[in-house]
């Protein structure tokens, strides 16, 4: 049987596990950005109905599972397990919508990595053998991010400009093994990041703390796959916005790796910066969630795009930690998206 | 590992923080300071000219001058309360920055906004216990001035 890890940190899938189906949500501001037409459901505003934020925020991420599911013609019954992240304390937004989907399930935090983090763990499982499908989902919402993690979002307080903007949304994909008609997109690397910390003590920097491990990823990525960066039609980062953004451009540079031409982040791309007030751009799970759902994988299909890689990026802070004067650490995981014809198996890197 | 290994290690870590942190200072944009100022300064001054103005008002409904302080207070707090309700004084304190928080205009908006935020946790676990989140600092620490500025007066008498 051929290897299922390439270098120190990256799975192969072989059988090459199919999305099925995927299906996102989001809030308003994200629906009327750039990418508004890519989503499935945009909600009228921030609590659509609901009696608290954090209810919201489940609807949205129960809502995207269930999209999910109808669009890949399953029921809940059929699906072997469900992994879920988001951003709340005790993982409260995936917990309670699994709580109401009754789909077996395994809670996952990664801050905003968790949407690579759950993917990569759904193919896992569906790879190995251990299930014909999974399902992984994450979301985050600005009212409830900002109120645990920073300010009643009333207060005054002026924002400097690194800032970044938490996306209200959820996405969700249906990850099979069964065969599937006509152009498919797989998952077919799975890379596994490390926690770095390089001292960034701003809880507003976030691009900034996070921006090494998408660094470190990516070059163990290549380095476990053989590849260079010129094998991806895109290489996405999850919410490093417009600071992160150059800051991992020139990290790249100074490790001499050209990732100039085919470089950009899902934070700089979910919303318009010059026109809507998210300073340096989107963050949270569901910032890489729709981004790659909606968007890359609609890209994908219409064959501009051929092979992905997404590196969702996580800051692993507490409003704990950063009272205490900890310093942010960051981590960042990716995963490989391959357009493939049916059922076909891709080789491997 | 070795002590000398170790102190290595902990060596090259310190340099690489460095030349990172030399790296996300660089590309961290500066906040417009003098524009900041400004705007600050202005809002600020516009706010307490508005104070101002009412302390007028009620003075020409009989009041001191002295005693006119305490209803204009009440007024710019119940505006500031009012706007922050409406979600609009977050909008001037994103714009305005300090000229926005400084005035009693801010100590409002911050009792208020977490009033508000906590309202879905009950009226005593939210927002009893949250309202003064914000502001709460800002009382201890102004009653342990005034405190210890009372002592001193009292000293030098």
């Amino acid at each position: 049987m051929a290897r299922r890890k390439c270098g120190a940190q990256t799975l192969v899938f072989h059988s090459a596990p199919k999305i099925m189906s995927a299906a996102t949500v989001v809030g308003p501001l994200e629906g009327e950005g750039p990418l508004g037409t890519c989503f499935d459901v945009v909600y009228p505003d921030q609590l659509a109905g609901h009696k608290s934020w954090e209810a919201c925020e489940r609807a949205m991420m129960k809502e995207a599972v269930s999209l999910a599911l109808s669009k890949g013609g399953l029921t809940a019954e059929q699906v072997d397990f469900l992994l879920a992240g988001d951003l709340l304390n005790q993982i409260i937004s995936c917990n309670f919508a699994a709580r109401d989907l009754g789909i077996p399930f395994l809670g996952l935090y990664g801050a905003c990595s968790s949407f690579a983090e759950s993917l990569g763990l759904a193919a896992s499982l569906v790879d190995a053998g251990f299930a014909t499908h999974t399902l992984a989902a994450v979301s985050s919402h600005y009212g409830t991010s900002e109120r645990q993690y920073r300010f009643p979002t009333e207060y005054g307080g002026q924002r400097p400009p690194h800032s970044q903007y938490t996306v209200t949304g959820s996405g969700a994909a249906l990850v099979t093994s069964a065969a599937q008609a006509g152009k498919t997109q797989a998952v077919t690397h799975f890379t596994i990041g490390r926690v770095l910390d390089l001292g960034i003590k701003d809880p507003y920097d976030m691009g900034a703390a996070m921006a090494p491990a998408a660094a470190d990823t990516l070059q163990r990525h290549l380095l476990d796959t053989g590849r260079t960066p010129t094998d991806y039609d895109l290489i996405l980062t999850g919410d490093l916005a417009s600071v992160g953004r150059n800051i991992m451009l020139e990290l790249m540079d100074l490790a001499g790796i050209d990732i100039h031409a085919n470089y950009d982040d899902c934070g700089c791309r979910i919303f318009d910066r010059e026109q809507q007030p998210v300073f340096a751009g989107g963050s949270g799970c569901a910032c890489a969630a729709v981004v790659t759902l909606g968007s890359v994988l609609k890209q994908m299909h219409d064959n501009d795009l051929q092979r992905v890689l997404v590196i969702a990026t996580g800051a692993l802070l507490s409003p704990l930690t950063y009272q205490q004067g900890e310093t942010i650490p960051g981590v960042a995981h990716a995963i490989v998206l391959e357009q493939i014809e049916g059922g076909a198996q891709t080789g491997n890197g | 590992m070795s002590p000398s290994k170790d102190k290595q290690k902990v060596k090259k870590q310190q340099a690489l923080q460095q030349e990172f942190q030399s790296i996300a200072k660089r590309q961290k944009p500066k906040p417009p300071l003098l524009r900041n100022v400004c705007v600050a300064y202005a809002v600020g001054g516009l706010i307490c000219v508005i104070g101002q103005a009412i302390s007028k008002f009620y003075t020409t409904l009989g009041f001191s001058a002295e005693d006119a302080g305490s209803p204009t207070v009440a007024t710019l707090i119940l505006i500031a309360a009012v706007l922050t309700g409406l979600g609009i004084y977050d909008v001037i304190g994103q714009f305005a920055g300090a000229g926005a928080a400084v005035p009693v205009t801010g100590f409002a908006n911050s009792v208020v906004s977490a009033a508000l935020e906590f309202k879905r946790e009950g009226l005593v676990l939210g927002v009893g216990a949250k309202m003064f989140s914000l502001a709460g600092p800002v009382l201890v620490y102004g009653t342990v001035t005034a405190f210890v500025v009372g002592i001193i007066k009292a000293c030098l008498r």
